[in-house]
C-alpha cells in the first residue's frame, strides 16, 4: 500500500471548496494513478467541474491538500504554474483564441519555455513544424491550419483545443464534456484517442454521456453533492443502489445521460 | 506561410513600404518649412499610435493614459534643453519661484545621454510598476482603464502644483538650441524632420518584429481569451506588463521628438484629452493594424490642420462628422478598407483575411 501511494500522480486529499457558504466539495479524497484513463460521473452539481477547477487551480480549496506526483502540493501554486508543472485542461466550451490562426493556435500552445524572453526568440525549427503538422493530421484540420480558429465549426475547434492539449504535452489531461456536441463518428474517434494517449499520460473526463463511459471507462468515480459517492469499474457502478438512486433512482444509465445533460 | 518568399503579395508590401519611405525621406522638397514641421509633429504622433496599437489593438488593454508617457518623454527633453538654455545658471521659472539651488532631479538631465534615456526609460518603468500592480491582480477592462485616467490626474495635478521644479502650467519653455544649432533655423527643423522619420521607421520595424514573433501571438491569444492563456502555462501579466511598458517607452521617444519640434511642453499635452485623442488615432486608423495606427495618426491631425485652417469656426464638426463616419462604416478603422480590397484581390476566405480586428473597444 505504501509503495502504491507513491506512484500516484495526482493525490487529492479531504479538498473542499466553500463558495461562501456553499460547500460545492466537501472532503474529497481521489487518487490517479499514472497512466490511468479516469472517468468522473455524477449528477449536476456534484461537484465535477468544480473539483477540476481546483486541479488546475482555478478555484482554490478551502480545506485538503493536492499533491501532484506525490510531493508538490499544488493547491498554493498559481494556474500557470501549474500548466507549466504538467497539467493541461480543456473546458467544457471550446476555448480556442478566435483571432489566431489554426497553425498559431497549435504553435503557442507546444511544449516550450513560456516566459517573455523565449517568445521574442522563438523560432519554429523543422522539427517543431513536423509536429504541429502531424497534429494536425491528427486532428483533421491540415486543410484549414491557415484559417482563423474562430471560423471553425463547434466540432473542429474541440479537435483544435484537444490537438492544443496534446502539443502541451501535461502528464495530466483534465477534460471537461470532450465529446459534447460530437457527432457518434467523432465520439468513437476522441475514446479511441483518449485510450492511446492514456498509455502514456493520465486522464480524468468529466463526462454525462453514459454510452462513451461505458465504452471507454476501466475506472469511474461518481460523486454526488461534492462528496464522492463510488469508485470502481464501470460495472461495480451501474450495480450499486445508491448510485442508482441519485440518478432519480429511474432506470440506470439512459435516464442517467438525461437527467445531468 | 514559412516557405513563401517573394510572393506577389510580399512584392507589393515591399514596393508599397519603400515608396512611403521615400515619400518620407523626400518630402523636404515639396514642403514648405511650415508645413515640413507640422509632419514632423505628427510623424511624432504615429510613433505614439503605434505603441498605443501595441498595447490596445494586439493585446486590448485600452489606455486612456498615454498622455502622461508622452508628456515625461516630452519634459525628459524640455529639461535638458531649459538647461543647456540656462547656461549653468537657475531656469527662470525656478528664480520666479523662488528656488536658489537647482533641485537634486533636474542635475543629471544637462546630459543629453541621460536625458535621452530617461525620456524613453522614465515612462516605461512607471508602466512597468503601473502593470506590475494592476495586471497581477487582474484587474483588466474599464478597471484599467479608468486607472490610466487616474493617473493622467494625478499626475497633471503633480505637474501643475510643484510649480518651482516642473513649471506649473506654463510647462518648460523657452529654449531654442540643440547641440548649438537653432531650432528655429529651417536646417535644423530639416534635420530634426529626418530624425523623426528614422525614428519612426524604427518604431515600426520594432512594433512589427514584436507583432510578428511568437511574444505578439501571445498577446493576440490573450486578448481573446487572458485565462485560456493562463491554463497553457503563460503567465499573461508578465506578457502584458512588457506589452505596456514598451507601448510607453515608444511614447516617451515621441514624446521627446515632439518637444523639439514645437518647442514646448505643458501638462495640457499630457492631460485626459490628448489621452483619448491619442486612442482615437488609432481606432481611426485601424487597431490591430499598424500601418493602420500610424496613418491615423497622420492623417487625423492633417485633417484636423487643415479643417481649422480652412474653417475656423466649423473644423470641430467636420471632425465630429469624420469620426461618426468611420465608426458606422468602417468598424475595423481606414485599414480596414485595405483589408476588403486585399480581400478583393486574393479571393481569400474570410477567416484567413485581413489583420483589422474588431472587437468591444473595452472589454
Amino acid at each position: 500500500m505504501k509503495m502504491g501511494m507513491e506512484s500516484a500522480i495526482l493525490q487529492c486529499d479531504e479538498v473542499t471548496v466553500d463558495f461562501d457558504g456553499f460547500k460545492a466539495v466537501q472532503g474529497m479524497s481521489f487518487r490517479l494513478e499514472r497512466g490511468e484513463l479516469r472517468f468522473l460521473i455524477g449528477p449536476n452539481g456534484a461537484g465535477k467541474t468544480t473539483m477540476l477547477d481546483v486541479i488546475c487551480g482555478k478555484v482554490k480549496p478551502t480545506v485538503g491538500k493536492v499533491l501532484f506526483g506525490g510531493k508538490i502540493d499544488i493547491t498554493r501554486k498559481k494556474e500557470h504554474q501549474i500548466a507549466e508543472l504538467g497539467i493541461g485542461r480543456k473546458f467544457q466550451t471550446p476555448s480556442i483564441f478566435p483571432t489566431l490562426t489554426v497553425f498559431e493556435n497549435l504553435e503557442i500552445a507546444m511544449r516550450q519555455n513560456r516566459s517573455v524572453l523565449a517568445a521574442l526568440r522563438a523560432k519554429l525549427n523543422a522539427e517543431e513544424q513536423e509536429r504541429i503538422a502531424a497534429q494536425l493530421e491528427m486532428i483533421g484540420l491540415q486543410e484549414k491550419a491557415y484559417w482563423r480558429a474562430g471560423g471553425l465549426s463547434h466540432g473542429e475547434k474541440q479537435w483544435l483545443e484537444i490537438g492544443m492539449m496534446l502539443l502541451q504535452e501535461p502528464e495530466i489531461l483534465l477534460l471537461d464534456e470532450p465529446v459534447a456536441g460530437m457527432t457518434d463518428n467523432e465520439t468513437e474517434k476522441t475514446g479511441e484517442l483518449l485510450r492511446t494517449i492514456s498509455q502514456t499520460q493520465s486522464i480524468v473526463v468529466v463526462e454525462h454521456d453514459m454510452e462513451f463511459v461505458r465504452n471507454f471507462a476501466s475506472k469511474v468515480t461518481v460523486m454526488h453533492e461534492g462528496r464522492l459517492l463510488k469508485e470502481g469499474s464501470m460495472e461495480d457502478v451501474q450495480r450499486d443502489d445508491r448510485v442508482a438512486e441519485v440518478y432519480l433512482g429511474k432506470r440506470r444509465d439512459a435516464d442517467a445521460g438525461r437527467s445531468t445533460a | 506561410m514559412h516557405k513563401r518568399l517573394m510572393s506577389p503579395q510580399r512584392l507589393w508590401l515591399l514596393a508599397g513600404y519603400t515608396a512611403a519611405a521615400v515619400a518620407l525621406f523626400c518630402a523636404p522638397l515639396y514642403l514648405s518649412d511650415f508645413r515640413l514641421n507640422l509632419l514632423a509633429k505628427f510623424l511624432a504622433f504615429a510613433i505614439v499610435a503605434l505603441g498605443l496599437d501595441l498595447i490596445w489593438g494586439y493585446t486590448g488593454i485600452l489606455s486612456l493614459g498615454h498622455g502622461v508617457f508622452f508628456g515625461l518623454g516630452g519634459y525628459a527633453m524640455a529639461m535638458y534643453l531649459k538647461l543647456e538654455a540656462s547656461g549653468g545658471r537657475l531656469p527662470d521659472f525656478m528664480d520666479w519661484s523662488g528656488l536658489t539651488a537647482l533641485p537634486w532631479f533636474w542635475k543629471p538631465f544637462s546630459s543629453f545621454g541621460f536625458a535621452f534615456a530617461a525620456g524613453i526609460l522614465l515612462p516605461a518603468l512607471l508602466a512597468l510598476v503601473l502593470g506590475y500592480f494592476t495586471f497581477r491582480n487582474r484587474i483588466r477592462g474599464v478597471y484599467f482603464t479608468i486607472l490610466t485616467q487616474a493617473l493622467v490626474i494625478i499626475t497633471v495635478t503633480l505637474f501643475i502644483g510643484q510649480q518651482a521644479y516642473t513649471g506649473g502650467t506654463n510647462g518648460v519653455t523657452g529654449y531654442g538650441k540643440l547641440f548649438g544649432q537653432s531650432l528655429a533655423s529651417p536646417e535644423t527643423k530639416q534635420t530634426l524632420y529626418w530624425v523623426t522619420v528614422v525614428a519612426l521607421i524604427a518604431a515600426y520595424v520594432l512594433c512589427r518584429f514584436l507583432v510578428k514573433s511568437r511574444f505578439g501571438k501571445v498577446l493576440r491569444a490573450i486578448r481573446d481569451g487572458e485565462n485560456r492563456v493562463r491554463f497553457i502555462g503563460y503567465n499573461p501579466a508578465v506578457y502584458q506588463m512588457v506589452a505596456f511598458s514598451i507601448s510607453a517607452g515608444l511614447a516617451g521617444l515621441a514624446g521627446m521628438l515632439f518637444v523639439l519640434h514645437v518647442g514646448i511642453i505643458s501638462p495640457s499635452m499630457m492631460g485626459i484629452v490628448p489621452s483619448i485623442e491619442m486612442v482615437l488615432w488609432v481606432a481611426i486608423g485601424g487597431r490591430g493594424t499598424l500601418v493602420g495606427a500610424a496613418l491615423g495618426a497622420i492623417l487625423l491631425n492633417s485633417a484636423k490642420s487643415v479643417f481649422s485652417e480652412s474653417y475656423p469656426d466649423a473644423w470641430l464638426f467636420f471632425m465630429g462628422a469624420l469620426f461618426v463616419i468611420v465608426v458606422v462604416f468602417l468598424p475595423k478603422g481606414a485599414a480596414g478598407l485595405f483589408g476588403q480590397f486585399k480581400w478583393l484581390r486574393k479571393g481569400r476566405t474570410v477567416h484567413e483575411d485581413g489583420d483589422g480586428v474588431s472587437y468591444p473597444a473595452v472589454r
